[in-house]
């Protein structure tokens, strides 16, 4: 067994790696199915960006309370990772509590601070539960939610506390040990959370508990090491892309549309043919009809959501119960790239699968109810953009289409012969300076 | 108070400091057009010397555009930028937001870069300079206005304090709604919904920021946007709450406060 084990993790470890090294691989691939068309400068400013909205969790603090329970798992999260580091090389070396010699008295500080934090982390994970399952709050209970989302957002918590509990029992059942001075587990004082669970603990005998402090440290790693792997299947991978989505969120002003260079020009050799290359290439389509025809920046700002629908709790279309839900743009957009990429996968490149997001995914009715308010963009604690996509798919709606609404084609006609959206002659423009 | 164009400015040989754009609502819009007159005899008032382009001014393109009709958007950005770039235009104030987004931040990547300023940007600078000057016992003192933030100003370009603080100097009781500034709800004519009926849903938005506007108990609601303006009108009339409290622009309460 002494020989074994760290075989055994050594190639669990290369096994998570692997397969985590392997979709990680392919979203990165499916990212990039995305338009590159956005140059990103100013790398200070977007440091910054990266310092206050995914470190700092700059927006998340609009609700103090629930900003503070977040930043527990999230500080949780982050920090117990060091204590992972050490069971990383407990495991490959055989080696027990490797850190200890070298800390000495320190080390019961060291664990006492993982505790702290892994019994926060607990306690958020409960209220959290009891938020999502038993309180009513509207954003968590939507029907955006339903099915695989709810059990998502649950089963992580879930998985969450039993990870802790996991740390609890393996640093309670080591206390139990050292306390009958058992070998291999050398005395390391007392830890603040896990002690508790000693006096219970000290009257199984002694191979039960050697039993269940070796089950509950590869329980505890393995649940890590599958926690990684779940990641991308979750709406929890906005723990990594939280910061580049950061990092490339928009830097000009909000109301700033994104142009369209090919369209600009288009127009301009029509004003101005002398202007026109001889060889100007039409543009091929105009807008997005799928995921292909958005930017890279849209596509992994849809595998960085966390689904927490405070974009749709600010819309105004949302909220007055339109079907438009700036949250259900983001996942039908993720919904999409998963098919999109299993279809790849399958067939080495792209099939054809007679489905597009526009329509098959996101309706024309939701598009139509957006007044490009911006709402969604300055709720979102990430700062991604549904409202980007909105106008992607309605560009593509309108010139590709040529589908509108009867009043908005007499409001393009009017802009177009009258120069105002309303029937007024152009000429009477400037009537109201002479009715004083 | 005669008006003039940029082509009479132009035919006498001089050249205004600002080219006060109109917009679309505030040229037609029989509601609008009282806010343009308003804001006009305020910088007639103050002396500043400004033109309108008159029939040379075209849309800007903002509904086309969030429409998603990027083609007649070029078309009416070129035609624009070309009329503003032959009069050596440097300076703009509009009254209406979406112009004002348009052309601060839209139009410079299509050759038209000018300054451009937001009439309640202009008013908290003339009145921090002193040049603004109110009646004694103003009309709005004491009163309860509450300021409804437009989506183009406040969360498209940052701008919440300017026109909260021109709203300061009437004396009057200022009153937020529950959702404001970066929270501010949308009146619900944006991104072209003006032009068209609301999709299905179980209220109104203008209903349901009429709503909250009520619930302040204010007897003014401060608008900044035409477009909000109409829609809050809307709003309050659908709540029959038009005997107790008026929508009018900023513009028109420092017009009709000055000495
Ligand atoms: S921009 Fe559109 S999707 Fe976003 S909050 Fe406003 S109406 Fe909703
Ligand atoms: S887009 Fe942002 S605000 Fe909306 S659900 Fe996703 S993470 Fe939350």
């Amino acid at each position: 067994m002494e020989m074994i084990a760290p075989l055994i993790f050594l190639a669990l470890l290369a096994t998570a790696g692997f397969l985590f090294y392997k979709k990680a691989t392919l979203i990165k691939k499916t990212i990039l199915l995305g338009k590159s068309e956005i140059q990103y400068d100013e790398p200070g400013r977007r440091w910054k960006q990266v310092l206050l909205l995914a470190l700092g969790q700059k927006k998340m603090f609009k609700n103090p309370l629930v900003a503070f329970l977040h930043l527990i798992i999230y500080a949780g999260f982050i920090i117990i990772n060091v204590e992972v580091l050490e069971i990383m090389i407990d495991g490959m070396t055989g080696k027990h509590r490797v850190f200890l010699p070298f800390m000495g008295s320190c080390y019961s500080l060291f664990i006492n601070v993982f505790e702290i934090l892994a019994f926060g982390v607990t306690a958020v994970c409960v209220i959290f539960l009891v938020r999502r399952n038993i309180l009513y709050i509207k954003r968590l209970a939507s029907n955006d939610l339903a099915g695989w989302p709810k059990t998502d957002a649950n089963l992580i918590l879930v998985v969450e506390i039993v990870l802790m509990s996991l740390f609890f029992l393996m640093n309670g059942t080591d206390q139990a040990l050292q306390n009958v001075q058992a070998p291999h587990y050398a005395p390391t004082g007392s830890f603040i959370v896990s002690s508790m669970l000693v006096p219970n603990l000290s009257q199984l005998p002694l191979d039960t508990l050697v039993l269940i402090e070796r089950s509950a440290w590869w329980l505890h790693i393995i649940g890590i090491l599958a926690f990684l792997n779940y990641l991308p299947y979750s709406k929890h991978l906005h723990i990594i892309l939280a910061f580049p989505a950061a990092y490339y969120s928009a830097l000009e002003p909000a109301g700033k549309m994104k142009n369209m260079p090919s369209v600009q020009n288009e127009v301009l050799y029509a004003m101005d043919p002398s202007k026109a290359p001889t060889d100007a290439a039409l543009p091929t389509t105009f807008g997005a009809k799928d995921i292909f025809d958005l930017n890279w920046k849209n596509l992994m700002e849809a595998y960085s959501c966390t689904e927490c629908g405070r974009c749709s709790a600010a819309c105004p279309a949302t909220t007055t119960g339109k079907l438009l839900s700036p949250r259900k743009i983001m996942m039908a957009t993720r919904d999409r790239l998963e098919e999109v990429a299993q279809n790849i996968h399958q067939n080495n490149s792209f099939v054809d699968d007679q489905k597009t997001l526009l329509h098959n995914y996101i309706s024309v009715e939701e598009l139509r109810a957006c007044t490009t308010c911006n709402a969604c963009v300055e709720a979102c604690p990430v700062s991604l953009s549904p409202l980007d996509i909105i106008m992607e798919l309605r560009r593509s709606l309108i010139m590709e289409e040529s589908s509108a609404p009867a009043e908005w084609n007499n409001t393009f006609s009017n802009i177009e012969n009258n120069f105002a959206p309303w029937k007024f002659s152009p000429e009477d423009r400037e009537n109201w300076a002479k009715e004083n | 108070m005669k008006v003039n164009t940029m082509a009479e400015m132009m035919a006498s040989g001089t050249m205004p400091e600002y080219l006060f754009w109109v917009g679309c609502a505030g040229s037609f819009d029989q509601r609008a057009q009282k806010i343009t007159k308003a804001f006009s005899l305020i910088l007639d008032k103050v002396g500043i010397s400004y033109a309108i382009l008159g029939k040379e001014e075209a849309c800007t393109g903002d509904p086309a555009r969030r429409a998603g009709n990027e083609f007649l958007f070029q078309m009416m950005a070129y035609q624009n930028i070309q009329v503003m770039n032959a009069y050596g235009v440097k300076k703009i104030i509009t009254t209406c937001p979406h112009c004002f987004n348009t052309i601060k931040n839209e139009y410079p990547e299509l050759g038209g870069n000018y300054e451009v300023i937001h009439h309640t940007m202009l008013l908290q600078s003339l009145i921090n300079e002193g040049k603004i000057v109110l009646k004694e016992g103003g009309a709005f003192k004491g009163k309860k206005i509450s300021y409804h933030d437009s989506c183009y100003l406040g969360r498209a370009n940052n701008i919440y304090e300017a026109p909260r603080k021109v709203l300061e100097i009437l004396d009057a009781e200022l009153i937020e709604m529950k959702r404001c500034r970066s929270n501010g709800l949308c009146c619900g004519a944006g991104g072209a919904q003006m032009f068209k009926e609301e999709e299905a849903g179980t209220t109104r938005i203008n209903i349901e920021r009429a709503e909250e506007a009520v619930a302040t108990g204010a007897q003014i609601i401060a608008s900044a946007c035409p477009f909000c303006n109409t829609m809050m009108t809307d709003g309050i009339k659908n709540k029959e709450k038009e005997n107790e409290m008026a929508v009018l622009d900023i513009a028109e309460l420092i017009a009709e406060s000055m000495a």
